[in-house]
């Protein structure tokens, strides 16, 4: 069941994501000052978008295929593939393969699946990290994404690498297993439905008392926090990498 | 006769959802009882790979099972014949209700009592026998309550499960004569009861569903906790079991497992109080049980899902409706609003290949994909990838597809808009000058974009994108160049 995972390599690819590319790309730098500082060569071929998942999920898979197909074309060579989204990272593991079937490009999709990493899962199983927390105490929740719990289930990965924070307390939120509501097109499709969610979510987070959110995924975390703000509730949100990044300097 | 309109399924769905969002009460109800089904499945399956090992048995049982299909109803329906029961094949909703109501005309038969039978619901068969100045009166309590209340279920293993007690409450004091307003459960249950009690002995005809058809003996399972099943199948005259194709099983042995995964899954319970296996009418030298037994086969849709080796996976389903406890949008909007027999995640793949995407195909729309019920899915059925799928036909009318109204849910416009992002998402040069510009004029986005910002505020572009920080960066500490010693981090 459970993943092999590879002794630590020299280069990796990193793809960035399109929702970190454009709105929260300090979170994508912190990921590759990660992978960098623990001696790894990380190219970011410029060539790169999306994972073609908005498409995909919305049932356009011709689109999505061809999206995905330019994004294959990126990563050419036998190294890892580091992504840090697991939704990301789960649509190029799970349905790249699927998308592809019967394709020319199908042997290419199966390759590629199988050497992508979520970026929280490569740090520890991969690089085997060690962190040393510099940063003020802190009382923080966590959000696991669904792809984080469900699909790739490497939520436990996630939670190794903040236990490592010293200083840092984790605070647990109820009904962490539930989804926030994003769900990509599911939340603007569906508008009330997924409203409904993250508010639900949003309550729940805010009852911790936390001081802020890490979460391991932007699209939850525009959602999350984009309803937080709307409410007026102070509770910020940050990815992992820049969290982790910021307190190991 | 026509079989029941499912169009209002795709027509007010929205409208539907809101209203249920709307209602305070509904909202807590389905929390509450959604939250203790979880509960009390999890404590049914405290070893995580103890759970694993079930799922996949259950998994290859109804896939070995499936895989032999149109053999194994052959043979039960020989073993059924062989115990005297008579057997019925169904194509449509239509002619199942026209089977059932041919039964009932054939002994002057005017009152059916029904246990509970989801397959009953999904051909719509009270109206059709109220048309036919039939009456069918529930007696599994759920069923009562809803039927009381004109309502249908909210749920395929607990109907009235959208109603709290002071709802029931009311419910019994207002619609059955003499009745006084109370609140206590054993009260209610009571005066159910005694209700029924007489209409068993009144019915004509007693009308059930199916578990599990077992074709190696001919034995038609049925499981439940009221006993309202056995009454339903064994007071009245004649007994008719109404049985969705997919329902049956190679052999004796494939039932245990699978009734240990069905039990847990719906309501947490390591058995139910009634397992009933009916193998045929009552012998001559038996002194109760039906004089006549039918077995109503229905098709309805279940051999598009067949014949298209993903949306077979489909027809796994043993009903548990696990699926629907752990949906995080079931627990909110409960299970009217979909307007289908089958809510949750198994109604959103079951529905449309029954009704057509055409006129059950939106609820598609009403999913995050994220997983919960295929989690929770006693015999592994990808529901988010059904669902995914469905979504998919509704867009493209493919030629190798079966799927009713695939193509009709197609919208021009974002048709276009898809076409435009993938040529966006596919030209680099394209792309960067798209990051280029929304991160240069980030201040001329818009604060107000449609349904996102209803609820939450607008998303800012950052000054630069993550290519531009990138190329920064490189240009600093070029990546190539791996840093001299790691930094010490211990």
């Amino acid at each position: 069941m459970s993943r092999l995972y590879p002794e630590k390599p020299g280069h990796v690819y990193f793809f960035g994501t399109c929702l970190i590319d454009l709105f929260y790309p300090e979170a994508g730098l912190h990921g590759i000052q990660l992978l960098e500082r623990e001696g790894i060569k990380v190219s970011y071929p410029p060539e790169q978008s999306c994972c073609g998942q908005p498409a995909y999920n919305s049932g356009y898979d011709d689109e999505a295929r061809s999206v995905a197909a330019a994004q294959i074309a990126c990563f050419p060579e036998e190294i890892p593939v580091v992504v840090p989204s697991a939704s990301c990272a789960s649509m190029i593991r799970e349905h790249y393969p699927s998308l592809f079937a019967g394709t020319e490009q199908e042997k290419l999709a199966r390759d590629l699946a199988h050497r992508t990493y979520e970026l929280t899962e490569f740090l520890v199983e991969v690089c085997r990290i060690e962190l040393k927390d510099m940063g003020a105490p802190a009382k923080v929740v966590v959000h696991h994404s669904c792809s984080a719990q469900r699909h790739l289930r490497i939520s436990g990965q996630t939670q190794k690498l903040l236990n490592q924070l010293d200083n840092v307390a984790i605070v647990q939120q109820e009904r962490a297993y539930e989804c926030c509501g994003f769900g990509g097109t599911f939340s603007v499709k569906a508008p009330e439905i997924s409203n409904a969610m993250v508010q639900d979510k949003c309550d729940n987070l805010v009852a911790t008392g936390a001081d802020q959110l890490v979460t391991g995924d932007c699209g939850c975390m525009m959602n999350i926090t984009g309803a937080l703000e709307k409410r007026k509730d102070p509770l910020k949100g940050q990815h992992i990498a820049s969290f982790i990044w910021e307190r190991t300097q | 006769m026509t079989a029941p309109d499912a169009s209002h399924i795709n027509r007010n769905f929205k409208s539907r959802v809101i209203e249920a969002l709307e209602d305070q009460e509904l909202r807590n109800n389905f929390r509450g009882a959604m939250d203790f089904l979880m509960q009390k499945r999890a404590a049914m399956f405290p070893d995580p790979e103890d759970l694993e090992a079930l799922r996949h048995r259950g998994e290859q049982i109804r896939n070995r099972c499936l895989q032999q299909l149109p053999e194994l109803l052959e043979k039960l329906e020989s073993q059924c014949v062989n115990n005297g029961i008579r057997v019925h094949w169904a194509e449509t909703a239509e002619q199942a209700n026209n089977i059932i109501l041919g039964i009932m005309k054939d002994h002057q038969a005017t009152r059916m009592i029904k246990g509970k039978s989801m397959a009953s619901e999904e051909i719509g068969l009270n109206h059709f026998l109220a048309d036919h100045d039939i009456e069918a009166l529930e007696s599994d309590m759920g069923e009562y309550i809803v039927q009381l209340d004109h309502s249908t279920p909210s749920h395929i293993i607990m109907p009235a499960i959208h109603k709290n007690k002071q709802q029931i409450a009311r419910l019994f004091h207002e619609k059955i004569p003499g009745i006084d307003y109370t609140e206590d459960v054993d009260q209610l249950i009571g005066t159910g009861r005694k209700v029924l009690r007489q209409k068993f002995f009144e019915a004509d005809v007693g009308l059930s569903g199916v578990n599990f058809a077992i074709a190696e003996t001919g034995t038609l399972c049925l499981v439940e906790n009221e006993g309202n099943g056995r009454m339903s199948t064994t007071v009245p005259p004649v007994h008719i079991a109404l049985c969705g194709i997919e329902k049956v099983v190679e052999s004796l042995t494939d039932v245990p497992p699978l009734y240990r995964l069905l039990t847990r899954s719906a309501t947490g319970q390591a058995i139910t109080t009634y397992f009933n296996m009916i193998s045929g009418p009552r012998k001559p030298d038996e002194l109760d049980g039906p004089k006549e037994v039918h077995l109503v086969l229905l098709d309805n849709g279940r051999s598009r899902m067949y014949a298209d080796k993903q949306l077979q996976q489909t027809l796994r389903c043993i009903r548990c409706g696990a699926c629907m406890n752990h949906c995080p949008v079931y627990t909110k909007i409960g299970g009217h609003a979909y307007g289908s027999t089958y809510p949750g995640p198994i109604g959103q793949v079951v529905s449309p290949q029954i009704w057509g995407l055409d006129k059950a195909g939106s609820i598609t729309q009403a999913c995050s994909l994220n997983g919960a019920c295929r989690d929770a899915c006693p015999v592994n059925i990808p529901l988010p990838n059904l669902i995914r799928r469905l979504r998919h036909e509704g867009n493209i009318d493919s030629a190798d597809s079966q799927t009713l109204g695939r193509g009709s849910l197609r919208k021009p416009v974002e048709s276009l808009i898809w076409k435009f992002w993938t040529y966006l998402n596919s030209s680099p040069l394209w792309y960067r000058l798209t990051l280029w510009g929304a991160t240069r004029f980030r201040n001329l986005m818009p604060s107000s974009i449609g349904p996102w910002t209803r609820y939450r505020s607008a998303p800012r572009p950052a000054e630069k994108s993550l290519h531009e920080l990138v190329k920064a960066h490189q240009s600093q500490s070029p990546s190539h160049v791996i840093k001299p010693t790691k930094q010490e981090t211990k």
